[in-house]
């Protein structure tokens, strides 16, 4: 039994994590420029390999404009190997002061889920990245809902970054889809700041499918609503679509 | 001892066949030779040296092995692992002897003999045999092990009773002392060190002075002793790892206490567990910050058994528990926790320490910058508990798009570039990982020439490197390797990737 004053707590703070998403949807993508909520589990996904690179640094900008550091970012050899390190001068460039930045490298998706546990439960740490390709073995909802606990017990934002894996069932406050999108071009058609389409594909206590295409302001630390060229994204997704499972939703782009 | 590393390590070998004369053989330059024999195949009148063909015609039993020297050196270290619980200060002999400094130790067994008896009984219990030797100097006490001669009142007697070949010099030498009529130590002594050096050379004059004790010949030991060092011997062995790391924080907590008398905490601890049966076990914990505090360590322990490939086997339990802390550092009597920042980093150091632990050092890294242009070595990734090196990044422009990938492929992919290409400009379109990009922007090109003071012999080809973004925004790092006036056809690399 939760002491009720923990329990109070709990609901306020859920209370609080839904207005902030009511405004972010009026306000396209308001809510991420300020970061995920901490103190809870969220889940990116990276719906192929080639978008790890999208998944890691929407996970960076999420982190960043939360103000959650310093950062424990745990990776599998596998990921490593496939998707390349995390390379230092390209965090900088993110915004990303590798100062803040912990690396673990582990063995595999069981010692991942292990590691992330400790770290969620560290009230030092202001975010936790927790990357995991393909299906991650162990990750159920019994194992969501550890690091979900632990992270409120601590206020660390404990984000599960997934890359090319099966959505399983969790107890992620919020789920989101990232992919790159074509960044606005500079002077001599240079590729811009990066640019991400984002689909909530769920949140708990709130409908969710909405979509957004933002793009990382390293200079304010923001997401900032990035205005479309080509083809639109309907700004407020269709609300049916807020009740559907959250299985596969979106097919490989 | 190659014939007692096979009985102990691998006895099925000897189920059976007790009785057989056993010898190693390696081959020498194209013949087949005995390298090692067992007394039995001695007594029988075979030698060291001899052809496996020769040994087998005169001994048809003969057991024969493959020679194995790296082995028999493992085992050595073996051996001297163990002896560590009679004394820090441990050397090897190689190939077959072991140097203790037993100075300040023999007290606990009793006395020299004491000390003696006791390695005796416990290598006789494993099927060892052992020559030991006392002397006032490492040299002395090695000489007489191996060369026992006839009984002696005292220990200069004994070297003076000798035979000439315990000085070790090479064949000539020593068959020309024989010749002379010297046939022990002793006849040599007799003679002017001058007139020694004179006939049979320095060597002679020098290992004459070695085995007197008037020349020095420090003891090397293996593993330095560790300032600070506890250990608590059972004479009922612990057999229970839960009892065994209470022992462990009892130890901690007398390091500890010695430690802060000096002002310091350790950074690395050794825990080593001896057990009964000669085995030993080492489990070493490593700390980012200077620590004392025995709870601490113990959960490190915890860690550090749990990770364990092998885990950990008391066997008939441990007969002595040593703990020694290999690094200490300056740790003043109370941290000041003024600020929440100060715990706040506490607590991560502590969990950096507790995934190092467990998972090894070495996986949790920083990244530290580093100062070179090649962007695979601009970074140097550093366990984390190690002290940053003293460089600066360089900071991007403001309003300036990354210009560098958040991940870095190394080595460099290879790309397949399809579309034609303007001699100074990316491909427009190219395949990677059986996929195909079409560029829709890019911007380069950037040229990072090879460091050609690192490797006068051979530049490295120019890369040239460009930012682009294929039609669905996937932002890619490629370069081409080589100038068009450098190489005939420039191959394509992709080497990271943009957020």
């Amino acid at each position: 039994m939760e002491e009720p004053f923990a329990l109070i707590d709990r609901l306020r703070r859920a209370a609080c994590l839904a207005t902030r998403m009511e405004e972010g949807e009026r306000g396209t993508g308001d809510a991420l420029t300020r970061g995920l909520a901490p103190a809870q589990l969220h889940e990116i996904h990276a719906l192929s390999q080639g978008e790890a690179a999208s998944g890691a640094g929407f996970a960076i900008g999420c982190a960043l404009a939360a103000g959650a550091r310093p950062i424990l970012w745990l990776r599998t050899e596998a990921a490593e190997r496939q998707g390349g390190r995390l390379h230092g001068p390209g965090l900088i460039a993110m915004g990303l002061d590798p100062a803040d930045l912990v690396v673990v490298v582990v063995g595999d998706d069981s010692a991942l889920l292990r590691a992330a546990a400790d770290g969620a439960r560290c009230p030092g740490l202001g975010t936790v990245i927790a990357e995991g390709w393909g299906a991650m073995r162990g990750l159920d909802l019994t194992a969501s809902r550890r690091l979900m606990l632990a992270a409120e017990a601590s206020g660390v934002v404990m984000i599960l970054l997934r890359v090319a894996g099966q959505v399983v069932p969790s107890a992620a406050t919020t789920r989101w889809a990232v992919a790159p999108a074509p960044s606005r071009a500079l002077a001599a058609d240079a590729p811009g700041a990066p640019a991400y389409d984002l689909e909530l594909l769920r949140r708990r206590g709130a409908p969710a499918g909405t979509r957004w295409r933002v793009e990382w302001n390293r200079d304010t630390q923001s997401f900032d609503p990035a205005p479309l060229s080509g083809a639109r994204l309907p700004l407020v997704a269709d609300r049916a679509a807020a009740d559907r499972p959250p299985a596969p939703v979106r097919g490989t782009r | 001892m190659p014939i007692e590393r096979l009985r102990i390590g691998r006895p099925h070998l000897f189920v059976g066949r007790d009785e057989a004369p056993i010898a190693f053989a390696e081959s020498v330059g194209g013949a087949v030779r005995l390298a090692a024999l067992d007394p039995a195949a001695r007594g029988a009148g075979l030698s060291v040296g001899l052809t496996l063909a020769d040994a087998r015609a005169r001994v048809p039993a003969l057991e024969i092995f493959p020679h194995d020297p790296i082995a028999d050196a493992d085992w050595l270290e073996r051996l001297a692992e163990g002896a560590r619980r009679y004394s820090p200060a441990v050397a090897l002999d190689p190939p077959q002897g072991l140097v203790l400094d037993s100075a300040g130790a023999d007290h606990l067994f009793g006395g020299e003999r004491g000390l003696a008896e006791d390695i005796e009984t416990r290598m006789a219990r494993r099927g060892i045999t052992v020559r030991l030797a006392y002397g006032d100097t490492p040299e002395a006490a090695r000489t007489l092990a191996r060369y026992a001669g006839t009984p002696a009142p005292d220990e200069m007697g004994a070297i003076r009773r000798l035979p000439v070949a315990a000085l070790e010099l090479d064949e000539d030498a020593g068959a020309a002392l024989i010749a002379a009529g010297l046939k022990t130590v002793g006849d040599v002594l007799a003679r002017p060190m001058a007139t020694i050096a004179a006939r049979f050379g320095r060597e002679a004059a020098t290992a004459l002075r070695r085995l007197t004790g008037e020349e020095d010949s420090p003891l090397i030991p293996r593993v330095v002793a560790a300032p600070i060092g506890v250990e608590r011997r059972f004479a009922e062995p612990v057999a229970r790892t839960e009892h065994m790391l209470g022992v462990l924080e009892e130890l901690a907590g007398e390091a500890a206490r010695a430690l802060e008398e000096r002002h310091e905490g350790g950074r690395r601890w050794d825990a080593r567990l001896f057990r009964a049966d000669g085995e030993v076990q080492a489990l070493r914990v490593e700390t980012g910050q200077p620590t004392r505090d025995p709870a601490v360590l113990l959960r490190l322990f915890r860690e550090r058994i749990e990770a364990l490939a092998d885990p950990l086997d008391p066997g008939f339990g441990y007969d002595l528990i040593r703990l020694d802390v290999g690094l200490a550092e300056k740790l003043d009597a109370v941290q000041l926790r003024l600020e929440g920042g100060e715990a706040k980093a506490e607590a991560v150091a502590a969990l950096i320490d507790r995934l190092g632990t467990r998972l090894g050092r070495e996986r949790v890294r920083r990244i530290h910058p580093r100062d070179s242009h090649m962007p695979e070595q601009a970074e140097l990734l550093l366990p984390a508990t190690e002290a940053a090196p003293r460089a600066e990044w360089t900071h991007p422009e403001p309003g300036e798009p990354p210009m560098r990938p958040i991940h870095l492929f190394d080595p460099p992919q290879p790309i397949e570039s399809l579309a034609a290409e303007t001699p100074d400009g990316p491909p427009a379109r190219f395949r990677w990982q059986r996929k195909m990009h079409d560029v829709a922007r890019a911007e380069g090109p950037e040229r990072i020439a090879g460091e050609w003071w690192r490797r006068a012999d051979m530049t490295p080809p120019t890369r040239d490197y460009y930012r682009v973004e294929d039609v669905r925004g996937r932002r890619f790092w490629i370069f081409r390797h080589g100038l068009y006036s450098e190489t005939e056809r420039p191959r394509w690399y992709v080497h990271g990737l943009f957020a």
